[in-house]
């Protein structure tokens, strides 16, 4: 039997997810999406519903602290010793900004369960071969080292009792060379999945550093998942404004560049990459592609979704394609993008990612469909 | 199903150890019980406050949430769990080693003793397991009948309510309010009815009274009457704190609602005192366990493990005031200055530092004192007398605030008076922005006036904002605020549509 408190969580769940008590969810907070932070360190999104109450604002009220320090040093940022407080009745109140030492995989596995993310299942069989041995049989033949002492014996003691020189009473058993047993390996062949992450940004003058942000946070959280999902993962990044180029991630991130945008050149690129590197038929393949929606001009658009269609589309296990909202960009490659292919399209997941606070919906809208 | 299960065996003659330290420190509480439970168990109780039955709402959920989270990703630990009941029950955690379990009961010894004697909490109603089981069965009841989601909007906006408290109640007994709010009753019931035959005993009366309650219960819920006399309420309403009580009496709600309401302000007030007296509780109780487990029930091979435990609770912070470090050592200093005499004048007026620091006048007067100060004293008052410039210095105490210019916390002053200032206005009224109703019948139109007193600190105004139109859900009539912003005094208004300043 559960405790009546299980209600009261799975109603809280339902609240946050904003199936029941609609007025409620906005003062859902904790929505916003954990960075990481230097070493391993990540807070854990923990989302909380804060009844409104007349309370003091923040920044005026200031506070008191113990330690070492000067006038002038900063309190924030120091990771505030976790008190493991003992637990009193009635102490609902008091701040919690937990931060917590987690590894990747916990995180990708808290990530899964906090969106709700199926397993991503793999494209067929076309998976990559390997072969290994294992140890699993037993041979006649082998190198000494490899020998089996207790099926040796067992062959020497079967051989002993049944010409009749076994002595109960003395039990000696001398193996020989035909009793030997080796353990021999047997080939097993394995399934490995391997993926490859392409991102492709737009770094035109349009994309500030908020959108940048946005992209960054969005790829890590991303990349954590497909990184729990598959054994091998090879991340590709590619920048473009009117040219596209591929880069290393730090300058995938940093990099401004200004002037125009042609979208197709990415997807160029990108399929040359495909076509090089990547077997599409041994290759899980993931295009991510985030730019603010604007293009040069509808025939380059044409000529993306020729390159989608013909290329990058059959081998791809998605595209996905995110747009950030930016003041100077004009959103139109969505709507183009969705005119064509719609929502609900297997193999293309639209998303606009509106600020900081969308990222885990879009995530939700990339990863949520388990391809 | 039972969660958790009486402690026998090795645990039991462990607490028959630890309890007899503490009566021979002359420790006194109501009977204590102890149970053990696993995590889970511990959470769902911690969420609960601590009371195994209680009405249902998704906060107890949330908080169940975030505790149970705390576990499984190993961030957070409940040791145990103390309920200012008499008798007193504790929880303690399964899987506590030994000299955890050790600590935490000369820990619980401490509260227990602290809940008994601490005059605060005089008042406190002591069956209150019984008290909050009964409000979760009316509060299902009322779900049952009125539908959850109805029911839970309601609790949600008074909820909104539930720091809107006056502490000076404390002091009254949990008798003479429900005879006095028994007395109300009638007088108003009686009122209403208009009902001058005297003739009737008093007997019928009370059965007449009860079958017209059954028949208006049966009648389909009907919305309140709109001639509602607001202006008749208005009288010795200024300065009012206690606004749970003022709506639950005068505002425009169903029997229902403002049933909800008296459960909840009950339920806050029973906390009210726990809030008041965070410091001194945890650091009585940290100040007992640590003397019996050094002293007396610490093993050699424990030390280690003792001390890990006892300076992860005592970790100082450099955001916040951990309580349990600052009331510990609080109640160490004012043993040692009572020990020794260095109080009063000739202390006080003594300017040699060297004689100072030595000072002894072999009193021996500090065991006395703390029992006294745990008695008589709450959070405030135990800092403003006890809370010195030496304590300050040597507990490395300072004062933050956020610079808009880094965008940042920043130490702000290691002077003593503003540190004393700070820790004091924090404190003030169990740490919530004081708010009272000016007037019920504002500009004749039967508006609620409320006034923040400011002290220095302005209010967080989009949470004022959410919570004025939770207060219009309940009052049904524009509701106002006068509280200074920047430095300017200022009238805010709700008005069951938008929330704006209004000329003062």
């Amino acid at each position: 039997m559960n405790h009546p408190v299980k209600q009261d969580h799975s109603r809280f769940r339902k609240i946050i997810k904003g199936r029941i008590r609609d007025n409620l969810k906005k003062y859902v907070s904790g929505g916003e999406m954990p960075i990481s932070k230097g070493g391993k360190t990540f807070k854990v999104p923990m989302p909380q519903i804060e009844t409104p109450r007349f309370k003091f604002g923040d920044k005026q009220q200031g506070g008191s602290g113990q330690g070492e320090g000067e006038p002038g040093d900063p309190v924030d940022g120091q990771p505030g010793e976790g008190q493991p407080g003992e637990g009193e009745a009635g102490e609902g109140e008091g701040n919690k900004e937990l931060e917590v030492e987690l590894s990747i995989d916990e995180l990708a596995a808290i990530l899964g369960d906090e969106l709700e993310l199926p397993k991503i299942e793999p494209k067929g069989k076309k998976s990559l071969e390997s072969i290994t041995n294992k140890y699993t049989s037993i041979g006649t033949v082998g190198p000494n080292s490899l020998r089996h002492y207790k099926r040796s014996f067992r062959e020497a003691l079967k051989r002993q009792v049944a010409s009749g020189t076994y002595d109960a009473s003395n039990p000696v058993i001398i193996p020989q060379k035909s009793d030997m047993r080796y353990r021999a390996a047997s080939p097993v062949i394995t399934h490995e999945n391997s993926a490859v992450v392409i991102y492709m940004m737009d770094v035109s003058g349009s994309m500030g550093d908020e959108q940048k942000e946005v992209v960054r946070t969005e790829s890590f959280w991303i990349n954590l998942w497909l990184k729990s999902q598959y054994k091998d993962i090879e991340i590709r990044y590619i920048i473009h404004d009117a040219t596209a180029k591929e880069v290393e991630e730090e300058v995938f991130f940093k990099t401004r560049e200004s002037g125009g945008t042609l979208i197709s050149s990415a997807f160029k690129l990108c399929r040359d990459i495909i076509e090089s590197d990547y077997n599409s038929s041994e290759w899980n393949i993931y295009p991510f592609h985030f730019s603010d929606g604007d293009n040069w001009s509808t025939d380059d658009t044409k000529l993306c979704l020729d390159i989608l269609d013909n290329d990058i589309i059959p081998n791809s296990n998605v595209f996905c394609y995110g747009q950030v909202e930016s003041r100077y960009g004009s959103g139109q490659f969505y709507k183009d993008l969705n005119t064509k292919y719609g929502a609900e399209n297997e193999d293309v997941i639209l998303s606009k990612i509106k600020n900081k606070d969308a990222i885990l919906d879009s995530i939700k809208e990339f990863l949520g469909k388990g391809k | 199903m039972n969660r958790s299960k009486p402690i026998q065996g090795e645990l039991l003659r462990l607490k028959e150890e630890i309890e007899q330290y503490a009566i021979d420190y002359g420790l006194t509480y109501h009977p204590v019980v102890f149970e053990v439970c696993n995590y889970d168990t511990i959470c769902i109780l911690a969420s609960l406050g601590g009371f195994p039955s209680r009405y249902p709402h998704w906060r107890f959920g949330m908080d169940y949430d975030q505790l149970s989270k705390g576990n499984i990703y190993g961030f957070q630990k409940i040791y145990e769990l103390v309920i200012n009941t008499a008798p007193c029950y504790a929880y303690l955690l399964s899987s506590n080693r030994i000299v955890d379990q050790k600590l935490v009961m000369a820990h619980v010894y401490g509260h227990a003793d602290f809940f008994k004697n601490n005059a605060w909490f005089r008042n406190t109603d002591k069956s209150m397991m019984d008290v909050m089981a009964n409000h979760g069965t009316k509060i299902r009841k009322y779900m049952n009948r009125y539908g959850q989601d109805r029911v839970e909007s309601f609790i949600d906006a008074a909820l909104s309510l539930e720091n809107l408290l006056d502490v000076n109640l404390l002091f009254e007994t949990p008798q003479v309010v429900r005879q006095r709010e028994e007395l109300e009753k009638t007088a108003i019931e009686e009122e209403l009815r208009g009902d001058e035959d005297d003739k009737i005993s008093t007997a019928l009366k009370s059965f007449m009274r009860s079958k017209a309650r059954k028949e208006k219960e049966n009648t389909p819920v009907v919305e309140p009457e709109r001639d509602f006399d607001y202006k008749s309420i208005d009288q010795d309403v200024s300065g009012t704190r206690d606004i749970m009580k003022f709506l639950m009496n005068n505002a425009p709600i169903e029997e229902w609602q403002s049933d909800i309401l008296g459960c909840l302000r009950e339920e806050a007030y029973y906390f009210l005192p726990q809030r008041m007296t965070k410091i001194m509780n945890e650091g009585w109780a940290s100040y007992w366990h640590s003397k019996i487990m050094t002293n007396k029930a610490l093993k050699s091979s424990e030390i280690i493990d003792f001390a890990d435990v006892h300076s992860g609770v005592m970790a100082m912070s450099p955001k916040n005031i951990n309580p349990y470090k600052i009331g510990i050592e609080l109640f160490r200093d004012i043993e040692h200055r009572w020990d020794t005499g260095k109080f009063g004048k000739e202390y006080l007026e003594c300017t040699d530092m060297n004689k100072k620091h030595n000072w002894d006048l072999k009193l021996g007067l500090g065991r006395e004192k703390i029992f006294e100060v745990r008695k008589s004293h709450n959070d405030i008052t135990f800092l403003d007398e006890y809370f010195t410039e030496d304590f300050c210095v040597r507990q490395q105490i300072f004062t933050y605030k956020f610079n808009p210019r880094t965008g940042r916390n920043e130490i702000d002053s290691r002077e003593f008076k503003e540190i004393k200032a700070k820790l004091l206005q924090q404190l003030a009224n169990f740490g919530q922005p004081l708010i009272e109703i000016e007037s019920s019948n504002y500009n004749n139109r039967g508006e609620i006036l409320l006034k923040h007193v400011h002290r220095g600190v302005d209010l967080d105004m989009s949470f004022a904002a959410d919570t004025m139109k939770n207060i219009f859900l309940i009052w049904k009539r524009p509701i106002n605020i006068t509280t200074v912003v920047e430095e300017k005094e200022l009238v805010y208004c709700y008005d069951g549509k938008d929330f704006k300043p209004i000329k003062a």
